[in-house]
């Protein structure tokens, strides 16, 4: 057999394999919007976080970290710092948000938006922004999964076939098993993405430098100052570090398809076990790291970046393990391609489509539009994909940013009884408008800061000035809420 | 809802301080420690000890959460 038959072999097996596993993940449950979106409420702690260690490691962590530590340097090293910290934080929000859920029945983001504040057209706002910023990150896992196959399998299969069959597969299999489908599957992916990024970041500076030692001890000999930051960059230093960090930190469980993963969890304890053990699970992504600074110097002056792990893995192992490499890759992508298509279904049909336009709707309809909108989204988004606009890429640098805009509305919600649906509302356009300004005037990073920074302060601000100079609702949900809990009068 | 213990907080900010607000004191390759440049090794050593700090915090916060659904409970009973 050719290198290329072997490796596409190895690939078409393992996400043949995968699609399998997320096909059979639903069979066993009655499929209702509930069962759908939220696995009925009834995911235990392996499950939980299979979910979550799916959703977070996706290609950009694959292609992505090895990317920046081969195109930047240091500066990659806020990927290691800022997942880390969201897990911090979620151990703080996530408990509560899923009370709540509990409480109110919720599934979604803008369900808690609703509930929290009553207003259909804060709620839909939401929906609105979390679409609009899901759409370019679903168009990137499947760039990402077209340019996996196509390089691992030695350009046996093209990029857009790879996309379509693997457009194919992940849409049905969320079609017909849901979330469930997302958790399972992860279990393959994580389990071939932890072997394939451990052997390959230990065994590619062994061979070409004797160890990972001796390559830092080259690196730090040659190019000192890539190890450090700004790294190769000009404008990414200590602040912009600080700042990034906090952001994203903050942002990781705005992702409309990760705050809606709360809602799957059994038990609010089961998400604060997850806070605390989730952190160990970053350390695979430092081997990621060492293959993107092997690069650094063994291919140095490759035009993408992101294709530094794959060339290098291409060259220096077998075409078996390249098989690995890249159906653990599609996996990768695949994974939260079908999480993301998920919410956004879900968003629409429940968030936007029900409320807005035909509030008539029974939860049934609404489970049937979901699952329509899966083929819908999958088919916009591969069309992005393969017709790659310019206005998704500039939506993509902004998606971070933008969803952390709902930090505030979030955490002042659990916390502060004082906030308003009127601060809330102000403060989120407030700062969707100044990341949108700063971030496609090309002025980020802004005095050294991160613009999705700068504009997260803007919005917390506004969201408590004009808090205070509104009215409280009566009878909002915080009401109901401190009535039943002890210690509150 | 309740609002966390102030302990947790202060424990949960360890990571914060070590990770993030730090980073001009430990930025630098020299003493490379397990053959990792100095920003590389720390930041890999406060990722295990977030875990720990994160520990501790379920350590404080478990037994507030479990009296707060026994009172929970108790005032639900009697309905």
């Amino acid at each position: 057999m050719t290198p290329t038959a072997i490796a596409l072999a190895i690939i078409v097996f393992i996400v043949v394999l995968g699609s399998i596993i997320g096909f059979y993940a639903g069979t066993r449950h009655k499929m209702s919007l509930e069962q759908w979106t939220v696995g009925g409420r009834g995911f235990g702690w392996l499950l939980m976080w299979l979910l979550m260690a799916g959703e977070t490691y996706t290609t950009f962590s694959f292609l992505g970290a090895s990317g920046w530590a081969y195109s930047r340097g240091g500066p990659a090293l806020y990927i290691l710092a800022y997942i880390n910290l969201a897990y911090v934080i979620s151990f703080f929000i996530l408990p509560p948000i899923w009370e709540m859920g509990r409480a109110h029945g919720l599934q979604t983001q803008p369900d808690f938006f609703l509930a929290r504040y009553r207003s259909k057209h804060l709620a839909a706002f939401v929906a609105l922004v979390g679409v609009i910023f899901m759409i370019p990150y679903l168009q990137l896992q499947l760039t990402g999964l077209g340019i996996i196959v196509e390089v691992a399998s030695f350009g046996g299969m093209g990029r857009t076939r790879a996309m379509v069959i693997g457009v194919a597969l992940f849409a049905g299999f969320v079609f017909v098993s849901g979330v469930r489908a997302v958790a399972w599957v992860s279990v393959l992916k994580d389990f071939l993405m932890l072997f394939a990024a451990v052997s390959v970041g230990i065994y590619v500076p062994h061979l070409y430098f004797g160890g990972i030692g001796p390559m830092f001890a080259e690196l730090a000999r040659t190019k000192p100052a890539h190890l450090v930051m700004p790294g190769a960059t000009s404008n990414l230093g200590h602040t912009w570090y600080i700042t990034t960090v906090l952001l994203t930190a903050f942002g990781g469980y705005m992702w409309p398809h990760s705050f809606g993963a709360t809602f799957t969890a059994k038990s609010a304890d089961t998400l604060r076990r997850n806070a605390v053990v989730m952190p160990l699970y970053t350390i695979t992504l430092a081997f990621i790291f060492f293959i993107g600074f092997a690069a650094f110097l063994v291919l140095p002056g490759l035009a993408n970046g992101d294709l530094s792990l794959l060339t290098l893995v291409r060259q220096a192992l077998p075409p078996w393990m390249l098989g690995v490499v890249g159906g653990a890759g599609a996996l990768t992508a695949m994974v939260p391609a079908a999480i993301l298509v998920l919410t956004a279904s879900t968003l629409f049909a429940k968030n936007l489509c029900r409320p807005i336009f035909a509030p008539r709707m029974t939860d049934d309809q609404v489970a049937r539009l979901a699952r329509m909108m899966v083929v819908a989204l999958s088919l916009i988004s591969l069309y992005f994909a393969v017709y790659s606009s310019t206005t998704l890429v500039s939506l993509l640098l902004l998606g971070y940013a933008g969803v952390t805009q709902f930090f505030p509305g979030v955490a002042l919600g659990l916390f502060w009884k004082r906030v308003t649906m009127a601060g809330v509302f102000a403060g989120m356009i407030a700062g969707v408008a100044c990341t949108a300004f700063l971030v496609l005037s090309k002025r980020d990073p802004f005095g050294g800061m991160n613009a999705g920074f700068i504009a997260l302060c803007l919005n917390s601000v506004v969201a408590v000035l004009v808090s205070l100079f509104s009215p409280v609702k009566t009878g909002t949900l915080m009401e109901n809420f401190s009535s039943s809990a002890p210690g509150n009068p | 809802m309740k609002r966390p213990s102030f302990g947790a907080i202060c424990l949960a900010l360890i990571p914060f301080l070590a990770i993030c607000f730090s980073v001009s004191a430990w930025d630098r390759i020299y003493p490379m420690i397990l053959g990792l440049p100095f920003n590389f090794f720390w930041l890999l050593l406060w990722i295990v000890l977030t875990s720990v700090c994160m520990w501790g915090v379920y350590c404080v916060e478990a037994p507030r959460i479990a009296e707060e659904e026994r009172c929970r409970q108790n005032e639900s009973r009697p309905e």
